[in-house]
């Protein structure tokens, strides 16, 4: 029995038809989406992997210079070097379309073109480490953009590729059993009604034979009578 | 225009303020929290955070994963990596193919 209860007239079941094959359409189409999805999603992720590794590997670099430079000069001279960047950075954002997922694209411009030129400070007071430092950031700055942009998209891709599988899973192991059902039990409905009108019809048909073969037995039987009056009175006469 | 953000504790991430990114240091949790939904809401496209501040943080960094804007990026602080970055990578994995196949 299916589990909501369905009418089980012709209309119906052309109406269930229609939707089995929509739904099993559709089912093709986003199982296709989401194996190629999952392509994607993996190149995106294993980029993903390594870019972060190496930004993390420079970023503890770049840590170690600046603490050393922390210990070397006092946290108020430090503070005071760094306080007013020279650099400046403004970022554009555009969006790439992966299978339907909008993901960000990142381009930075920074005021100062000069790479050389990033030491917002003199050098007299400060130390040789913060260089370092500054140095090694501005260098693991284009991984950092780049990570951001990739982790953005593995993040994104995840959540669709999450919600295609449901929806999937969902046509695949609920819809389409359900409607198949639905039309399984209608059509073996629509067949019992219909055996069961042709049995109606053939009992009618016996009754109604029945009755005629009564009737004529009768007028028969009333003939013989009749003929059996009209030729023994003369007999017993 | 969009801008970018760093946040974290003071020693980690003063040394950005020289590449000319908008440095927030933050002091305790709660002031990293108030910041980031803050900055969240502003013209920042994406904000870097330090794992040490993150890690009681999740729940309010998994409110912008499945936004656009902004990325919220997980990185290292001065004390090192707890490695919360990369296992974010291995949970958005599991979370689309449902099990760690790298």
């Amino acid at each position: 029995m299916p589990a909501t209860t369905v009418n089980p007239t012709r209309m119906e079941l052309t109406r269930l038809k229609g939707r089995l094959r929509t739904a099993i359409r559709g089912h093709k189409l986003l199982k296709d989406k989401r194996d190629e999805l999952m392509k994607q999603f993996m190149d995106v992720v294993r980029e993903n992997r390594t870019v972060r590794a190496k930004v993390e590997q420079s970023l503890m670099r770049a840590h170690a210079s600046f603490t050393v430079a922390s210990a070397l000069m006092s946290t108020k001279m430090l503070e005071q070097s760094l306080l007013y960047p020279k650099q400046s950075v403004e970022l554009d954002m555009s969006f790439q379309n992966i299978m339907s997922v909008e993901v960000p694209v990142y381009r930075f411009q920074t005021k100062n073109q000069d790479p050389g030129d990033v030491y917002p400070y003199g050098f007299a007071a400060t130390s040789g480490s913060l260089d370092d430092a500054v140095d090694a950031l501005s260098e693991v700055f284009q991984d950092m953009l780049k990570l951001a942009q990739i982790e953005k998209a593995s993040q994104l891709l995840a959540e669709e590729i999450e919600k295609t599988r449901r929806r999937v899973n969902a046509l695949e192991y609920v819809m389409i059993p359900t409607m198949e059902e639905n039309i399984k039990y209608i059509t073996m409905k629509l067949d019992e009604n219909e055996r069961a009108s042709t049995i109606r019809l053939m009992k009618v048909k016996d009754m109604l034979l029945k009755e005629a073969i009564e009737a004529k037995r009768e007028q028969e039987a009333s003939a013989i009578k009749a003929f059996e009056e009209k030729s023994g009175a003369p007999d017993e006469g | 225009m969009y801008k970018i953000a760093v946040l974290g504790d003071r020693d980690s991430v003063l040394g950005f303020k020289a590449l000319g990114l908008d440095v927030f240091p933050v002091k305790n949790r709660e002031e990293g929290r108030q910041r980031l939904h803050r900055l969240a809401r502003e013209n920042y496209a994406i904000i870097y955070m330090t794992e040490q501040l993150a890690a009681g943080l999740e729940a309010d960094i998994a409110r912008y994963k499945d936004e656009v804007v902004p990325a919220v990026i997980l990185i290292p602080g001065k004390g090192g990596s707890l490695g919360i970055g990369m296992s974010n990578v291995t949970k958005s994995v599991e979370r689309a193919v449902g099990a760690d196949i790298l």
